[in-house]
């Protein structure tokens, strides 16, 4: 300022104003919570994702370490004495038709369920998620080709295509969970690509993209670059909840005994051999469809939560 | 608006070509020879068996079988089972029960998501909001397998309020049980759908100038906020009715429906090509006229969506 700036005399705040501390408080150092970063400070508060996600790492745990939870083995040691018999001590939840412990049963039966539904989860985004990405990026014949695919898909009954897998040569011989993931696969893209095509479409002409392509970014380097990190979110909420749902699917294709084999234990199977039986001893199909129940449960739930808590529009409501 | 629909409905020609010719190569690759399991135990007679396949072009090769059921399709020509009954004969007996009971299932769903969720957004973050909010993700988690069997014990066998299963009549009232654990699931879809869209619309500008205008709080609800509402509810539940004709065949196989679901787990069981085939064409041009009413139907709702 040069010297002959007329000084004049202007209104100041006392110094004891309480309004101050309160600003000097603020800092403005710390950079601003990311989307990811609002969402989990968000997310710690809510009950609903704290239930499902324990229950969650229980049912992980459970899966990865089923001895921990059970002396008894689930099978072999199955005495046709005990078919159909009530709880009793070290039995908690008695016995199925074949006598064998629906406690241990069950325990040992997570692991399958579990591990179809995040691998078939896995593959879905990966495959889904490309064509997706792809369509709604590129647009045109690209797009067209690929609704029309998927609505193909979609008019397809998936009994059909799962007893078509499971006579493919590499699962003629030996059924394993591939069979089942295989077929839920090809039957479960087109919902994922759907989705991810939606949310791409919806951030393809954002300011950061057009900038990104301004400065030299080439167009596919700017698609998996500024385009699909900010394209995530739904994608990844729809995929949690239908991890529940392939769980579902799964136990549905093992009931109609087109699923897992039966050697393989799995809560499916354990509903499908119990239902003969359901007047006799309903017990031995209400566990495992328990079971099922609470495991797809959480997982809606927590993907439930998610999508409330990236969405700050609905937060307002 | 004509040349719209035009368009749709040719686009329609490569979703249904696509989709039969899927199954077709499908059921082309099924395992096992369908001719010689209908001679059973007995020793197979190859002169017989060698006539049935050419009566059923089971000789020829794929593209020419393809061709040969797409000609006859175009006469209405559907060709005849393998137990020589005509299949047009077959899907007329059982495309009546699976439509009675999709259309139970789909006015169950529409009315009880729609009110519920009506309610629920009306009233959001309340308790009734809450409790109906858990119960419908309670719905949606359990296996309709579970439901099925839990519903058919209690109601059919302990409380015997209907009968447990429903047999060769399967007129409308025996199919009310079965309808709903069949439209449970998207019961609560279209709950949460509803009320999402319903407090998405209650702060909207119109539905202030309604208000303010004097209108009563009836006629907001219903006219201004519930039909507005009701556009992406209407979208899904188009989509259902191909779902529940084609995704019944687990709840038909518990009450023991006579219906689509039921007739397409045996002859895939069985590898009845000519049946499976005409059943899943029918369901896939189900699934395509549906969604097209459900566009049509988008500006009755919504005056400013047009078809250009």
């Amino acid at each position: 300022m040069s010297k002959s700036y007329r000084t004049r005399e202007h209104f100041v705040a006392p110094a004891d104003s309480d309004v101050l501390p309160e600003t000097d408080a603020l800092q403005d150092g710390r950079a601003p919570l990311s989307m990811w970063g609002e969402a989990w400070r968000n997310l710690r508060r809510r009950p609903l994702f704290i239930i499902s996600a324990l229950l969650i790492l229980l049912i992980i745990a459970v899966a990865a370490f089923p001895q921990l939870f059970t002396q008894n083995p689930p099978d072999g040691a199955c005495y046709l004495a005990d078919s159909n018999a009530g709880p009793r001590p070290g039995h908690p939840l008695g016995f199925t038709l074949q006598g064998c412990d629906v406690y241990a049963r069950l325990i040992y039966g997570t692991r399958a369920s579990l591990l179809v539904g995040i691998i078939t989860t896995a593959c879905v985004v990966l495959l889904g998620g490309t064509l997706g990405a792809l369509a709604g990026y590129y647009g045109g014949w690209l797009d067209a080709v690929i609704a029309r695919l998927g609505d193909i898909f979609f008019a397809l009954p998936l009994i059909l295509g799962a007893i078509i897998v499971m006579q493919l040569p590499m699962f003629r011989e030996n059924r394993n969970i591939w069979t089942v993931v295989l077929t839920l696969v090809v039957f479960g893209w087109p919902q994922i690509a759907r989705i991810t095509r939606g949310a791409v479409i919806s951030v393809r002409n954002a300011d950061f993209v057009v900038a990104s392509r301004a400065l030299g970014v080439s167009r596919f380097q700017a698609l998996v670059k500024h385009v699909l990190p900010n394209a995530l979110a739904p994608v990844i909420v729809t995929a949690t909840i239908s991890l529940g749902t392939f769980i579902v699917a799964e136990a549905t294709l093992s009931f109609l005994g087109i699923g897992l084999p039966p050697d393989i234990m799995s809560w499916g199977n354990d509903i499908s051999s119990a239902q003969t039986s359901l007047r006799a001893n309903p017990a031995a199909l209400l566990w495992p469809a328990g079971a099922l129940s609470v495991t797809v449960l959480s997982f809606i739930m927590l993907g439930d939560a998610v999508r409330d808590a990236l969405d700050p529009k609905a937060r307002k409501l | 608006m004509t040349r719209y629909v035009l368009r749709r409905v040719l686009q329609m020609i490569p979703v249904f070509l696509g989709a039969t010719l899927l199954v077709y190569f499908l059921v082309f690759s099924l395992p096992g020879d369908p001719i010689a399991a209908l001679f059973g135990d007995r020793p197979v007679n190859e002169v017989v068996a060698a006539q049935l396949r050419e009566q059923y072009n089971l000789d020829q090769p794929f593209m020419v079988q393809y061709l040969e059921y797409l000609k006859n399709l175009l006469t209405f020509n559907l060709g005849n089972d393998f137990s020589g009954r005509p299949v047009a004969e077959v899907l007329a007996q059982i495309f009546p029960v699976t439509m009675r009971l999709a259309v139970l299932a789909l006015c169950f769903e529409a009315v009880f998501g729609i009110v519920f969720g009506l309610i629920a957004g009306l009233k959001k973050g309340r308790i009734f909001d809450a409790t109906v909010l858990f119960v419908s993700l309670v719905v949606i988690a359990i296996p309709v397998f579970v439901l099925g069997f839990l519903l058919q014990f209690i109601i059919g066998v302990k409380l015997g309020w209907t009968a447990p299963t429903v047999g060769a009549s399967a007129g409308w009232r025996d199919l009310i049980l079965p309808a709903v654990v069949l439209g449970l699931a998207s019961f609560a879809y279209v709950l949460r759908l509803t009320r999402t869209s319903v407090i998405e619309n209650m702060n909207a500008d119109y539905v202030r100038t309604a208000t303010a205008k004097g209108l009563s709080r009836p006629r907001v609800v219903t006219v201004h906020i519930l039909r507005n509402s009701l556009i992406p509810v209407i979208t899904f539940l188009g989509a259902d009715l191909g779902a529940l004709m084609g995704g019944a065949i687990v709840t038909e196989g518990i009450f023991n429906v006579p219906g689509v679901g039921q007739k397409l787990y045996q002859a895939v069981i069985r590898g009845e090509g000519p049946t499976i085939v005409s059943i899943v064409s029918v369901l896939v041009l189900v699934y395509v006229v549906a969604n097209l009413l459900v566009d049509l139907l988008y500006a009755w709702l919504d005056p400013r969506i047009r078809y250009e």
